[in-house]
């Protein structure tokens, strides 16, 4: 680890920037392959997408763990994006802090139910 | 100070009313700012989203409400005005998805000219437009 205490101590920012914007990339290039193999296994479909082939591609046990991993990935996502727009936008300290909050109940409150339904299949 | 420093118009602070009317943005303004807009869309309408996720995938029953839905309305919700909704979202996916992995090639390979900027930009515009209009024809049934 680098040295940080003493005349090397850097005292500015909370240092999650470079982390949020890696995660940001990261969570985005998962989401874009995710779309794109999803888009795959419906065009290959011959004939009419129904009940049945369209809640068969969710139910193999890979395409439901990709799902997964990329509900999470998108909680992420929208978090550093959501967050980005208030800081930008909300000046004010308390309102700020209720969007942020919010942003974390509506966020997590969707992943659960997005996950409910998927794990019902 | 002289009289010409003195007339320099300042932005400190963008008015909504008074100065966005005539602000003039370049194509990669328009891809930026919509970047934000299609990614707040899809926030606010993320529960619409995982409800319609949810009835496709958890019962034949379901699957025919949501398709009943869309021909028929649900609620108090007319079907046209679920399918203008479907295809604010169709559009917010693509633009955003298109405006991504703009951002992910110019971060991979730097490329941050001028002028690829903006023919970049033009090109993100009118993937996110052009096939909206492809996929709304589709979704009203116009093919």
């Amino acid at each position: 680890m680098s040295v940080n205490f003493g005349s090397k101590r850097v005292v500015t920012g909370a240092h999650y920037g470079l982390r949020d914007w890696m995660a940001q990339r990261a969570t985005a290039l998962l989401m874009a392959l995710f779309t794109v193999v999803l888009l795959a296994q419906v065009l290959l479909t011959a004939g009419p997408i129904t009940y049945a082939v369209w809640a068969g591609i969710f139910a193999t046990q890979w395409m439901k763990t990709l799902t997964l991993v990329v509900i999470l990935a998108m909680l992420y996502h929208v978090w550093v994006g959501m967050r980005d727009i208030w800081m930008d936008y909300v000046k004010p300290v308390g309102v700020r802090l209720a969007l942020h909050l919010f942003t974390m109940v509506w966020l997590i409150a969707c992943a659960g139910w997005a996950i409910q339904a998927l794990w019902r299949l | 100070m002289t009289e010409l420093k003195k007339k320099r118009p300042e932005f400190r602070n963008i008015n909504a009313f008074t100065d966005l009317t005539t602000y003039r943005l370049p194509p990669a303004g328009w891809v930026s700012i919509l970047h934000r807009v299609s990614g707040l869309l899809m926030f606010v309408l993320m529960p619409f989203i995982i409800w319609m996720f949810d009835k496709s995938i958890s019962s034949e029953l379901s699957f025919e409400l949501l398709t009943s839905a869309f021909a028929n309305g649900v609620s108090i919700y007319p079907g046209w005005f679920l399918k203008l909704v479907v295809l604010a979202l169709i559009w917010g996916y693509l633009h955003h998805f298109t405006a991504g992995v703009r951002h992910l090639y110019m971060d991979a390979t730097h490329a941050v000219t001028q002028e690829f900027g903006r023919s970049s930009a033009i090109v993100t515009l009118a993937i996110g437009l052009g096939l909206t209009v492809v996929l709304g024809a589709k979704l009203f049934g116009l093919y």
